[in-house]
């Protein structure tokens, strides 16, 4: 295996209209790493991963996941615009899990698992339905694969959005406050899942407020704030001995 | 709070209330019933319906020739308004100002001019041009420029008269108009859908077309449906405007010219609103359906169960 890390942000910076989301942002995610980002809402962690897949443009510093800038290609000194084309073949390899799930209600849970793989892949039908009747067996819900999304509960939604991910096979996934939207007695269903997800090594960026989560988990905790960095360790670590005023702030708001 | 001992609680007996009366109510029922037996009463007594008549005169062939034309138009008039209504919705959308605004431009001026005004101007587009000739664009003005003064690159042309001559007039003006109405209709249920939808396709590596015919058209059908049966309903009545381009052989047109021949107006106008009525109460039904289709996975819905 290559030691090029997975995601690399250099200087990242993001402007909505004068508003600065991100003010220089600087991190590394190492391959087979799960990473969850925690702060204050309005500090900029869903943008940041919003622009991991492109969905948001990033305007100054580098980002690179596995090697390859996001969206641009650079020859020499000159910055090139990556095609819409070559932007979803970046993004195919890129899951990602929002908050309110957003499954496709006009198809069954293996309909929406299988799609990409079938539309964008190019696999056949058969093949693809097979594959995600597999993905959904993983996350628990063989039993519910004919289902329409409104006829699943929102625990049960999280988990087809994951497999619909992980039908791609992606090598990054991508979760923006994946719990957020759950009641509280559902939240569990989806975190084991994530939770196994890890444990069979796949690279992970968690935008989360889970802390339980964070700690057992997470590799490493980046707590974040007005668009940068401000901590990061060990989960253990920062939770445990929050070294900046801000993070333990936000930390004894949370805990 | 106090807890009632169980036991201590016989079976409540069955309520048996007196029922509110409704006075308001049966007075309306028994004029309405009233102004029914009148009309009913009219329809049968009034001479001037010459039901006998209508009915032998609203199956000739000539009518049953304009009710297939009437047909074909409707059918032929919303394919092809219903494909460049999504055309022109998704120029809307375009992030180019001039692709944009040609959709706009186009909206607004088949919105604002009546169908009938455009079909009796189709008729007559043959002044414009003698010929509608396919070619490069400019080419006359180009190759003068080059010194080939009458040299010119068309393709192929089609003499004015055979489009200006009814039924492709026709056809034309309905389905133009048609897809002003369209566009926004569609433009409607495409910004209904939530933009998570297209974020949820984009990071699956989906392309923006894959996306708009998988993922957000298939919803928007469910806000575009509806009132798209409705404007089919209305375009099978407009077509009855083609008369003014003139096409000949349409339904209306039909039933007036034999009550026009006969002296015998009215009952031929009764003709037509029967057919037109039956011919719509179909296209209802259809719509039914058709919408029952489309809400597939929407709580509450048939199709979701």
């Amino acid at each position: 295996m290559n030691d090029v890390p997975m995601v690399q942000a250099e200087r990242v910076s993001k402007r909505f209209g004068h508003v600065e989301v991100l003010k220089g942002l600087d991190l590394e995610v190492a391959r087979r790493e799960v990473l969850c980002v925690i702060g204050p809402s309005g500090s900029g962690k869903s943008t940041f991963l919003r622009c991991v897949n492109h969905l948001e443009q990033i305007d100054s510093g580098r980002l690179w996941v596995d090697g390859e800038l996001v969206g641009y290609r650079q020859k020499g000194d000159r910055i090139y615009e990556l095609k819409e084309s070559e932007i979803a073949a970046q993004r195919r390899d890129i899951g990602m899990v929002f908050q309110r799930f957003n499954l496709f209600p006009h198809m069954t849970a293996t309909q929406n698992v299988m799609e990409a793989p079938c539309r964008v892949k190019g696999l056949s039908r058969r093949e693809s339905e097979r594959q995600a009747r597999e993905q959904l067996e993983r996350v628990g819900l063989a039993h519910k694969a004919d289902n329409y999304p409104v006829q699943l509960s929102g625990g049960q939604q999280q988990r087809v959005a994951i497999a619909r991910a992980l039908a791609m096979e992606p090598k990054l996934m991508l979760f923006d406050e994946p719990t957020s939207a759950l009641d509280p007695e559902l939240v569990g269903e989806v975190l084991d899942v994530m939770k196994q997800l890890a444990l069979d090594g796949m690279t992970m960026i968690v935008v989360t407020h889970e802390m339980g989560f964070a700690r057992e988990v997470g590799d490493t905790l980046v707590f974040m704030d007005d668009g940068a960095v401000v901590e990061s360790g060990p989960p253990t670590e920062v939770i445990a001995h929050p070294q900046h005023e801000r993070t333990q702030s936000f930390l004894s708001k949370v805990l | 709070m106090t807890v009632q001992p169980r036991t201590a609680l016989p079976q409540p007996e069955e309520i048996k209330a007196v029922p509110v009366r409704h006075p308001g109510r049966w007075v309306a029922t028994g004029c309405v019933a009233v102004a029914l037996a009148m009309f009913v009463n009219m329809l049968l007594t009034n001479p001037a319906f010459q039901w006998e008549f209508m009915v032998n005169n609203m199956f000739t062939p000539p009518v049953l020739t304009g009710v297939r034309t009437s047909l074909l138009l409707t059918v032929l008039a919303m394919v092809i308004g219903v494909g460049l209504g999504v055309v022109f919705a998704v120029m809307r959308l375009s992030p180019s100002p001039i692709v944009a605004g040609a959709a706009w431009a186009y909206t607004w001026f088949f919105r604002a001019v009546p169908r009938i005004v455009l079909a009796i101007l189709f008729g007559n587009l043959g002044i414009l041009y003698a010929t509608f000739s396919v070619g490069f664009p400019f080419d006359q003005q180009l190759l003068g420029l080059l010194g080939f003064p009458d040299a010119d690159a068309r393709i192929f042309g089609v003499d004015a008269r055979t489009i200006g001559a009814g039924f492709i007039a026709g056809l034309l003006a309905l389905a133009l108009s048609e897809a002003a109405y369209m566009a926004e209709i569609v433009r409607a249920g495409i910004t209904s859908i939530d933009p998570g939808q297209t974020e949820a396709a984009q990071a699956l590596g989906m392309s923006r077309l894959l996306t708009l015919r998988r993922i957000v058209l298939p919803q928007a059908m469910r806000v575009i449906v509806p009132p798209t049966g409705n404007e089919t309903i209305a375009m099978l009545k407009d077509t009855a405007l083609v008369a003014f381009v003139p096409v000949t052989n349409e339904l209306f047109f039909q039933l007036q010219a034999i009550g026009n021949r006969t002296f015998q107006v009215f009952p031929m106008l009764v003709a037509a609103c029967i057919w037109y009525l039956a011919m719509t109460s179909v296209l209802m039904v259809v719509q039914h359906f058709v919408e029952r289709r489309f809400s597939r996975g929407v709580a509450g819905a048939g199709g979701a169960g």
